[in-house]
């Protein structure tokens, strides 16, 4: 199987796979990374989502081969502890209810406000329609993206 | 003091004993402490002393642990149960932990999660359990001062005296492990709470943001294999051979297994068990080193199928339910009074029959479960809203003793029903034990949503009798695909309001796995019943809320105990929901629906507004007032309450699933589609305020969603509703002429 040298959190790693291999796979089952979720391996869902070169890329969907070079965010990445104010809106705004999509709407979110720093009700919808919540947070989901871009201000 | 003095089966509910370490252990059981009016499902005479299923820890720092007992699947049980032990323990909440209980049938009973059930069967247990300990520590203190234990009082986990000195939990937390248990302990009143009623977050929620470790999926042991199933594509379809030289050929893959044979043999009977389709065929397991090479190489199998039982259509459904409806073959669940006598000596009969599909669960975690089978013990780890029924499962098929079982329960990527269903657990099992390595088997999405335990295709016809104005007859007939599982819900509104009143179901017996899907009977019936109530107020010409209010009038004071819905609480939430929603003083351009329901024990009503946006109508906004008695956590609360609204709005509207010859019609995101953000409604609720028995919030949002938007098509378009999703109702979209010329 071919290497691949990847560059995740700041950090470089070595990866031996095969090379239709998704990032996701890679980031979970390689790197022991599995924070990014998997839910429908076709980037329908958005449960999967990483940032690529600071874009919310769906990394069941990127082949291993393509994110080589690329600087990859995860939400284990996201900040050190926590601290990302995405993520301190989720926790403000008590978000999740089973949890599991939460991962790749942070890492969409963050994307979305790093380029969007104050977006309308409306830019918010539209940049978070790509992921679903089976437990339909939404409201909150869209609340704490307007929380996060109140504390990026 | 608590004003009601509840009586508690003071046998076998409490027990306490000091750590090793140091410090107090209080074993406890949710169910032997429930009043008598609430009836767990399970028989309680012969629990013993170590029939425990919930502890509490208390260190000699004075750090109180505690273990929840049920699976967590994102319904908030695990902050909100350790919320009432530590209210009446009086403790900080910040000093307490939570930790999530494995599966330990010797000290544990009933872990379950579903049904809604949890904070209802343990409110009483867990006030007790937090007040008895606090007791004991306080009586601990009160033996070292050589005062009264009433002369003492407690604040966050300190014990004051009238001299001024004060003795933490941890300092006494020894000498009370050895003091006797006392009985008849006073509980607080509702307006001392400190912890209850006050909004905490979700206690994952730090692991939650950061992306630890915390789901099924996320588990992993060293040397483990990744095991893919490939399952018959079909239902009725069984393995016949299989070839997997290019899957063996392919990088990653170390081996490809067959099992089945003894799920089949023991779970693989009568055609309606939900475990004979799922477990009634030979499955093809390719084991890889990493996930997508098992998925990879369950591609590249070949494999012969036939078909053991005639393979089912959506269409074929469709004709048997309309058969059952109009046929003769009912088993009838409640009647009162002649309903066809009612009938006959109608003004006016109205007859109305509405229809839903299969539903998938489509958990965002899709199934999966780790297994390590030895011969010194089998070690199980995952997902599964069961667990106790999983464990006695797997003993069973793989011929071993259960006391060989250690099962770990993870926090769950949702569960909507379908991990009542332990079919992935058995898998796991059976793999790990044929080749006697670590796995863990994963679903794809595509496994998840065609071999699923779908909620079943029901169609509901109901008929009622006006006679004079007033309704004098309803009768209710369910056609279901295996869908016989009435329970309790003949007894719900409007049984008790009307003179005569049947029920009947009748049901075709598929080879389509069915179950519980959130909110089980009542997600599609709460929808048929409430859109019948709106056209018979148009029948009857009178108002709707009004039609509703004087139906429940007659159910006040009923002797009949088996009506549970309290009609002076539904009256409550309908005029509450007039109020809140502005109902009737809508601006021009809001087209209203009302729904009020019962069910999970809780009193809820919604009503939908729409809008015409683009000559289309869409729900902009719910309203809904919920009666559960106290609330716990509102910030927990609320997120239910909301998430069960969106939901229930999103299947009705879109959830669409079929099949033909036997395969499912859709089986990824691509083809079924979900609600996101663009169509989740602004929910505003209202929780009612009252010191009654707190009941859950997991489903009894849900159903009444579909039926509130129901009537506000009507409204806004004219058009009726009687089939979901209604987004395939093409007749229903095309709005009034006036609203598109403005």
């Amino acid at each position: 199987m071919p290497t691949y040298q990847l560059t995740v959190n700041g950090k470089a790693h070595t990866v031996e796979a095969s090379e239709d291999t998704p990032l996701l796979w890679v980031l979970r089952d390689h790197l022991n990374m599995v924070g990014t979720k998997f839910g429908c391996g076709i980037a329908q869902c958005g449960a999967c989502t990483v940032h690529v070169e600071g874009n919310a890329t769906r990394s069941c969907s990127l082949p291993v081969a393509s994110a080589v070079g690329m600087s990859i965010t995860t939400i284990e990445g996201l900040s050190e502890d926590g601290s990302h104010p995405v993520q301190q809106a989720w926790k403000e705004v008590d978000v999740p209810q089973c949890g599991y999509c939460q991962a790749g709407q942070m890492m969409t979110a963050s994307a979305f406000l790093a380029k969007n720093p104050s977006p309308t009700e409306e830019e918010i919808k539209d940049a978070m329609n790509g992921n679903i919540c089976r437990c339909a947070a939404y409201n909150r989901i869209k609340k704490a993206v307007g929380v996060a871009a109140e504390k990026m201000a | 003091m608590s004003k009601s003095s509840i009586q508690f089966s003071r046998r076998n509910f409490l027990r306490t004993s000091s750590l090793a370490s140091g410090g107090l252990l209080i074993g406890f059981n949710l169910f032997t402490a429930c009043k008598s009016d609430v009836k767990p499902p399970v028989d309680l005479a012969d629990l013993h002393y170590n029939d425990f299923n919930a502890f509490i820890k208390i260190a000699k720092n004075g750090a109180v642990t505690i273990f929840s007992p049920n699976p967590e699947i994102g319904q908030g049980v695990k902050t909100s149960m350790p919320m009432i032990i530590a209210e009446e323990l009086d403790v900080s909440w910040d000093n307490v932990y939570v930790q999530q209980g494995v599966l330990d049938t010797k000290n544990y009973t009933r872990q379950i999660a579903g049904g809604s059930q949890s904070i209802r069967f343990g409110w009483d247990a867990l006030r007790q359990t937090g007040a008895t300990a606090k007791q004991m520590l306080v009586n601990a203190a009160a033996a070292r001062w050589g005062v009264d234990a009433s002369e003492l009082s407690v604040s966050e986990g300190v014990i004051n005296n009238k001299a001024g000195e004060t003795l933490s939990y941890g300092d006494v937390v020894d000498e009370a492990s050895v003091l006797e248990v006392p009985e008849n302990v006073s509980l607080k009143e509702p307006k001392d709470y400190k912890i209850i009623g006050t909004d905490r977050r979700n206690v994952d929620i730090d692991k939650i943001v950061t992306g630890q470790p915390l789901f099924g999926i996320d588990y992993k042991e060293e040397g483990m294999l990744y095991a893919s199933v490939l399952r018959p594509p079909a239902f009725g379809q069984e393995l016949v051979s299989f070839d997997a030289t290019e899957a063996k050929a392919l990088p990653g893959v170390v081996d490809v297994i067959q099992i089945g044979d003894k799920a089949k043999a023991l779970l693989g009977g009568e055609k309606v068990n939900w475990t004979a389709q799922l477990s009634g065929s030979g499955k093809v397991v390719v084991l890889a080193k990493t996930t997508w090479d098992a998925f990879k190489g369950k591609k590249a199998i070949k494999a012969v199928w036939s078909d053991a039982t005639p393979l089912e259509s959506t269409e074929f459904h469709d004709e048997k339910l309309t058969a059952l409806l109009d046929g003769k073959d009912f088993v009838t669940m409640r009647k009162d009074g002649d309903v066809n006598k009612a009938f006959a000596a109608a003004d006016k009969v109205l007859e109305r029959t509405y229809e839903s599909p299969f539903l998938p669960h489509n958990c965002m975690e899709p199934m999966n479960f780790f297994a390590n089978v030895t011969d010194e013990k089998i070690h199980l780890v995952g997902p599964v809203q069961t667990p106790e029924d999983a464990a006695n499962t797997v003993a069973e098929l793989l011929g071993r003793d259960v006391e060989d079982i250690h099962l770990e329960m993870t926090r769950m990527g949702g569960g909507f029903g379908r991990r009542l269903y332990g079919d992935f657990v058995y898998e796991a099992a059976e793999i790990s034990d044929a080749i006697r390595k670590p796995i863990k088997m994963v679903s794809s999405r595509e496994d998840d949503m065609s071999t699923g335990v779908y909620r079943p295709a029901i169609k509901y016809r109901i008929k009622a009798a006006i006679k004079d104005g007033q309704l004098t007859g309803y009768q209710l007939k369910e056609a279901a695909i295996n869908g016989n599982m009435y329970g309790l819900i003949p007894n719900f509104f409007p049984a008790g309001a009307v003179e005569n009143y049947q029920v009947d179901v009748a049901n075709y017996k598929s080879n389509i796995t069915t179950g519980a899907w959130r909110a089980p009977y009542t997600n599609f019936l709460a929808y048929a019943e409430q859109s019948f109530f709106d056209e018979l107020a148009e029948e009857m010409e009178v108002d709707k809320i009004k039609m509703r209010l004087d139906l429940l009038e007659k159910v006040k004071g009923t002797d009949d105990e088996r009506i549970q819905y309290s009609p002076e609480r539904m009256q409550n939430v309908i005029k509450m929901a007039v109020d809140k929603s502005g109902w009737g003083k809508q601006p021009k351009g809001t087209y209203q629906g009302f729904v009020a329901y019962y069910c999970h024990n809780t009193h809820v009503a919604e009503v939908a507004d729409v809008q015409i946006e683009n000559g289309l109508p869409v729900v902009k906004k719910v309203t809904c007032i919920v009666d559960c008695g106290i609330v716990i956590n509102p910030m927990g609360a609320l997120n239910q309450i909301e998430g069960g609204v969106v939901d229930g709005i999103g299947h009705s509207m879109y959830g669409s699933f079929g099949f033909e010859n036997g395969k499912p019609t859709a089986n990824n995101y691509d083809k079924y589609r979900l609600g996101r953000m663009k169509e989740a409604a602004v929910v505003e609720t209202h929780l009612v305020q009252n010191e009654l028995s707190p009941t859950g919030l997991g489903e009894p949002t849900l159903p009444p969603a579909g039926g509130a938007v129901a009537n506000a098509l009507k409204a806004a378009t004219g058009k009726r509703a009687y089939k979901q999703p209604f987004i395939q109702d093409v007749e229903l979209w095309k709005v009034k002429e006036e609203e598109i010329l403005g």
